[in-house]
């Protein structure tokens, strides 16, 4: 049989930034955790180190940033959380809780310098008291249900306003990857609740997104994908904590999810793989073989018998 | 070429269209290679003589043109297109109609093309067993549940017969990819999509005939594939979620805040010792 790709497509060679465009596209898509092995694969497909090197510095600040990558502070003082919310140009990202800014190597995946933060980078004293106490409980709350996650609380909008009665919101971010060769399998957390303070009607507003992905491959490749957004409005009461009142709302509204995921799971065996197969055929029996080729000659005959009719 | 397959295996499921469509821009000299060694959601075509669908895969195709197991036709039209020789072709024929039957019963729907060819060695024959099905809402779906659903099964059987003709002995490759997404709109887009291949040798009587033991062999390793995907795979990627989140409330005496508990109590033990 002949190759599907005909003589003259064979020699026709893709352009430059055609080949970087790929090669991009691969490493963006990287599951959590094999991007290093991904770019190894990409460097050896792209066979030219030149364009793999403009392809991975076009991917990797976007790679790193779309899956929250975190990176070792080089002063010890733990990690910082690479993500939109605390990007203050293409290398440099904030750690509110440290109150200072990661110079990072994209590619490298590495935090190279760690400096103090600008004041004009930091939200007002007023703001920093209720990012401080939505932090200090959410550390605590990752602490006891993500095993190795980290989380950020940023300060998204309204960061100089000062005193009671204005509006604010942070961005409390909790991200958990995993990746495991040995056992086959690698997955990603990720929950980003946008929380509205308006300290005038004492309310906080919850817009949360979670998304997940899974992926185990001992001899395969299977991939779960599941997200889910939220919404919520919680009353701050006076001399409650404020931290404590918005990361109960919503620990248990990630508690809600992992139930909605847990169901959909119990579902796919009885009714939704029934979709594409059944597990038995509808006779419930197995089918019968010995028969079956009887009853496809009985249909053929009725067939050309009321054909001939 | 070991690298481009390492980026297939990696590449999430969902995306293997596209990433073997780029590799394949980018490697045109390994692209027969690269065809045959990943695999791909079947292609449908239409025999209008027959009024059927049929599925396209490598084992009938010459050239640009595929042929219909109901007519043997090549479309687009092909005057020297390799044919089975006629003993092959009638099972191919009875093959498509029993298999139609078994998909019936356990696809409620869908679409399955059996070829039958002569190996290169010339010795015994081989089979393809194809079978589709879109169990999404709009395809055919009974109950409702998948927005996107798709099932993709490829089995290539290869025969040999021992020199009494008394004995069959039957190798099957398997694969079966699908892809689901759950139409529940209110907890969220949930999808599902892999692949796996699995192989199975067996020496049967062929006393009932080659399509009887094809057929058993091929219902074995459906169940059987199918099985480790709900049991095996799926179950899998739910673990790994529930240990990068654990449930709270739960508690057990592996998870990390059933084990900082029990260090929590044994230290008050100790202390009160």
């Amino acid at each position: 049989m002949e190759d599907r790709i005909s003589e003259e497509d064979e020699y026709e060679e893709l352009a430059d930034d055609q080949k970087v465009a790929i090669g991009k596209w691969f490493l963006l898509n990287a599951p959590p955790g094999q991007v290093s092995q991904v770019a190894k694969d990409v460097r050896e497909v792209l066979m030219d180190e030149r364009l793999y090197d403009q392809a991975a510095k076009e991917a990797f600040p976007e790679y790193n940033v779309k899956n929250m990558i975190s990176l070792e502070m080089p002063d010890g003082s733990g990690q910082v959380l690479l993500t939109e919310f605390g990007q203050l140009d293409r290398s440099r990202y904030l750690d509110p809780r440290t109150a200072s800014v990661a110079v990072v190597d994209h590619v490298k995946q590495v935090c190279t310098e760690v400096r103090p933060a600008d004041d004009e980078d930091l939200p007002s004293a007023y703001v920093e008291g209720f990012r401080f106490s939505v932090d200090a409980a959410l550390m605590k709350y990752v602490d006891d249900a993500f095993q190795g996650g980290e989380c950020s609380v940023y300060c998204t909008k309204g960061k100089d306003v000062e005193k009671s009665g204005g509006e604010f919101e942070l961005t409390v971010v909790i991200c958990n990857s995993s990746y495991s060769p040995k056992n086959f399998r690698g997955g990603c957390w990720q929950s980003v609740w946008r929380v509205l303070i308006n300290e005038e009607l004492r309310t906080a507003t919850l817009q949360g997104t979670i998304s997940v992905n899974a992926h185990y491959f001992e001899e395969g490749n299977v991939q779960l994908e599941s997200s889910r957004k939220f919404n919520d409005t919680v009353t701050l009461q006076d001399g409650k904590d404020a931290g404590t009142t918005i990361v109960h709302v919503i620990e248990h509204l990630e508690s809600v999810y992992l139930s909605s995921l847990e169901e959909q799971y119990s579902n796919l065996s009885d009714r939704t793989f029934k979709e594409l197969r059944r597990k038995l055929p509808v006779t419930r029996t197995l089918f019968q073989w010995d028969k079956a080729l009887q009853l496809s000659l009985t249909r053929e005959i009725t067939r050309e018998f009321s054909n001939k009719r | 070429m070991e690298a481009a397959m390492d980026l297939m295996r990696r590449m999430p499921p969902s995306l293997s269209q596209q990433a073997l469509d780029s590799l394949l821009a980018l490697l045109p000299a390994h692209s027969s290679q690269l065809l045959s060694r990943s695999d791909q959601p079947l292609q449908v075509a239409w025999d209008e003589e027959f009024d059927k669908d049929y599925l396209l895969c490598d084992y009938n195709r010459d050239g640009d043109s595929y042929r219909s197991p109901w007519s043997s036709k090549y479309k687009p039209e092909l005057e020297d297109g390799v044919q089975p020789s006629a003993e092959l072709r009638k099972l191919e024929q009875e093959a498509n109609e029993v298999f139609s039957i078994y998909r019936d019963q356990y696809y409620e729907g869908g679409i399955s093309s059996v070829y039958v060819w002569e190996p290169e060695d010339g010795k015994g024959f081989a089979a393809c067993v194809l079978i589709k099905k879109d169990g999404s809402d709009a395809g055919d779906g009974r109950r409702g549940l998948l927005q996107e659903g798709s099932w993709d099964a490829i089995h290539v059987i290869e025969v040999k017969e021992d020199e009494d003709h008394q004995f069959g002995h039957y190798c099957l490759t398997s694969t079966v990819m699908l892809a689901l997404t759950t139409a529940n709109q209110s907890s969220g887009p949930f999808s599902l999509s892999g692949s796996i291949t699995r192989q199975m040798e067996s020496d049967l009587s062929i006393e009932n005939g080659h399509l009887c033991n094809i057929g058993r062999l091929v219902e074995e390793m459906e169940s059987k594939l199918r099985n480790g995907l709900d049991q095996v795979y799926f179950g899998k990627t739910k673990e790994v979620v529930f240990t990068l989140r654990e449930p709270l409330g739960v508690m057990s005496a592996t998870s990390h805040v059933g084990q900082s508990l029990q260090r929590m109590i044994v230290n008050d033990l100790g202390r009160s010792r």
